[in-house]
């Protein structure tokens, strides 16, 4: 019996994928649920796998009553989400009623009601103790029985009596056109409505999930895209990733020296998100195949995504610029995921991509290239979906590069329009001068860190990407040849002035020589005078005493006075 | 059958048609499914063993069968509606639902009657 309880809505996880955070827990515990949508929108198979995780992972036996389909068609279509329809119903986990209305064989004489039915129900119920049942689809029955009054009135006995028996339902129902089930059944099932809608855009399908009401709970509103994919449902509500990540210090090097150091020497933070974007052909993948390739070299993991080469091919080509990426995946620790980017639609690509993540565990993720999906929806969507995956990265903690090809002249506008995600953003451009085109790369911006301001010519070689300093003239940048051009001017002028100073010096030197062989010269002529001059005075003094002597000797003949 | 037949009238006629075909006809094996002991289930009973007695004298099987008593059943009959007529034999297999009150629509059900056209418009064919 049903009980009364007063405290919130009690909820009844379906243990799929998303769904369970968009119902804020779960369906209404005890209460029918009406899921509709139209044909080959994945009804059934939501409304099985509520069942077999119920019956697995919390314990609730379930009951499942088709009206459609038979047990064994049932069985095969589950399986191929990994489901073990017939393992569960030996063990008496699921009990599945084929139920079969074929109006052919029925033939209507007055009153009847839907006893069977109940009894079929309350027999299944019984055998499994369960406490989820699915009713796939109801409606059926109208297609089967006369009397659609006495079907309406008996159908509406059936929810009551679910909901007394305290069983958590979910009935299916076809859409209709201007109402949300053929046969109005949301007049009866009020309590929670899911609508699945499947719908193609461009020839790409994608397949979208909403929750039209829920009584008595808060749940999410918007349309949000799920998929079926090859584990079950999945359903991508877009606000349960939120800007809750972590930042972390630790950097994770480019695998070029030259773009670490311009990165403050150590390249990019570990987590963040990097974005290479470039015309075709200036060298994304080769950078990128140099982070993966240095990723690997640490032991770690990395994951590419390649959404226009094959992975043999972006490895013979990234063979010829040295970087052989053979070894990490023989050693398991690169793996590619190649598809087309027309393969599925965005919800598609990013759940697979998702799933990929998760299982592999990945360091690094590379996905080359993200503009790809330009292809496969249109820009909100691809700008969603970037949100996503990027949001999920981070909180993750991997460190991704997005490659992304631009075309025509906006070059710093992606098309993707994720360049306000980006945490790094490297700009490759082709440079076209003197009849060649050569590479450049500009760091646009790099959040949180030193980075340089300045442009490098970007060369590939057979060793690998380098970086070169350009030259920067009145002409512009210089790359390439003109560089070359520019380096044997320069080295020249250098000559030159070497050259220059040699001789200058020598001038100097014979300056000098010259100067010195005058101040002999000058010191010759005085040591000339000098002697001369010595004699000179040498001849004054001896005339003087010469003198002196003959006053004396002529005072001595006059017999001067004696002093 | 006789190959040279004194003249009869109609009344004569039917008469013995009757008693050939009691004599050849297959006997009815038929299930009615009812879920309890309500009104409708009694009235389907009454109804049916009415039609039997009038129509099937003699070659009949009729079982009463009440789902409350035997679920197990109600799945393996693909029951859904209460009450349910089961003709088992004669083939073609054919359910019958309801209270059994329309004598004439039962009689159609029962292959006892030629159906002139379904609801939908669709004529049916018997022997």
């Amino acid at each position: 019996m049903n009980k009364m309880t007063l405290g919130p809505l009690e909820k009844c996880p379906t243990g799929i994928e998303g769904l369970d955070e968009l119902l804020n827990g779960g369906l209404p515990r005890g209460r029918p649920t009406l899921v509709c949508g139209s044909a080959g929108c994945g009804k059934t198979l939501l409304a099985m796998e509520f069942l077999v995780r119920g019956a697995v992972e919390f314990g609730e036996p379930g009951v499942f009553m088709a009206f459609e389909e038979n047990g064994q068609e049932l069985a095969q279509n589950v399986a191929s989400l990994g489901f073990d329809l017939p393992g569960l119903i030996a063990a008496k986990k699921v009990a599945v009623d084929f139920v079969s209305v074929a109006r052919e064989e029925i033939e209507a004489t007055g009153e009847y009601d839907l006893e069977g039915l109940f009894i079929r129900l309350d027999h299944a119920i019984n055998s499994v103790g369960a406490k989820r049942v699915v009713l796939d689809t109801v409606e059926s029955l109208f297609s089967g029985l006369p009397h659609p009054m006495i079907l309406r009135g008996e159908l509406r006995r059936l929810f009551r009596w679910l909901k007394e028996r305290g069983v958590t339902v979910i009935i299916t129902g076809e859409r209709g056109e201007g109402s949300l089930t053929r046969q109005g059944l949301e007049e009866y099932v009020s309590d929670c409505v899911i609508l699945l809608d499947h719908r193609i855009v461009e020839q790409i399908s994608t397949r979208r999930l909403r929750v039209v009401k829920y009584r008595g709970s808060t749940h999410g509103t918007n349309e949000y895209p799920f998929l079926i994919g090859e584990k079950g449902f999945s359903v991508l509500p877009i606000t349960s990733l939120g800007l809750q990540h972590v930042a972390r210090n630790e950097r994770v090097s480019t695998g070029v020296p030259r773009l670490d150091a311009m990165l403050g020497g150590n390249g990019y933070y570990r987590g963040s998100t990097v974005l290479v974007s470039g015309t075709a052909g200036c060298g994304k993948t080769s950078l990128a195949a140099h982070f993966v390739d240095a990723a690997c070299a640490r032991g770690e993991r990395a994951l590419l995504f390649a959404f226009e080469e094959s992975p043999s091919q972006i490895v013979r080509n990234m063979r010829s610029i040295g970087i052989d990426l053979q070894p990490a995946v023989d050693a398991g620790l690169l793996q590619f995921h190649a598809a087309r980017p027309a393969m599925h639609g965005l919800e598609m690509h990013l759940a697979a991509m998702l799933r990929a993540i998760d299982e592999f565990e990945p360091a690094v993720v590379v996905v080359d290239p993200a503009s790809a999906f330009v292809v496969a929806g249109n820009d909100y969507d691809v700008k969603a979906m970037m949100m996503r995956l990027v949001d999920y990265l981070k909180t993750k903690g991997i460190t991704a590069l997005f490659c992304a090809l631009t075309a025509g002249e906006q070059l710093e506008s992606s098309d993707l329009a994720i360049s306000s995600l980006i945490d790094t953003w490297l700009l490759l451009r082709v440079i076209d001068l003197a009849g060649e085109r050569n590479r450049a790369l500009y760091l646009l911006k790099s959040r949180g860190m030193w980075h340089s301001n300045q442009i490098r010519e970007f060369v590939l070689t057979d060793q690998g990407v380098d970086l070169v300093d350009v030259y920067v003239g009145p002409a512009g940048v210089l790359t390439g040849s003109g560089r070359m051009a520019q380096e044997a001017a320069e080295k020249a002028a250098t000559l030159a002035r070497q050259q220059e100073i040699g001789r200058r010096r020598r001038d100097l030197e014979r300056k000098r020589l010259a100067l010195e062989a005058q101040i002999a010269a000058l010191r010759v002529a005085f040591e000339a005078e000098e002697a001369e001059l010595e004699e000179a005075i040498r001849q004054g003094e001896d005339r003087e005493s010469v003198l002196v002597e003959d006053r004396v000797d002529m005072a001595r003949l006059r017999h001067a006075d004696q002093v | 059958m006789l190959p040279m037949k004194p003249p009869e009238d109609s009344a004569m006629a039917s008469e013995r048609a009757l008693a050939e075909s009691r004599s050849t006809a297959p006997t009815y094996v038929l299930r009615l499914y009812i879920a309890g002991s309500s009104h409708v289930s009694a009235r389907a009973v009454a109804n049916i063993m009415e039609i039997c007695e009038t129509h099937l004298q003699g070659r009949y099987e009729l079982e009463v069968i009440d789902l409350y008593q035997q679920p197990t059943l109600a799945e393996g009959e693909q029951i859904i509606a209460a009450p349910t007529l089961i003709k088992k034999l004669p083939a073609p297999l054919r359910r019958i639902i309801g209270d059994m009150s329309n004598t004439e629509k039962v009689l159609v059900g029962l292959d006892l009657r030629k159906k002139e056209s379904d609801a939908r418009g669709i004529t049916k064919v018997k022997e």
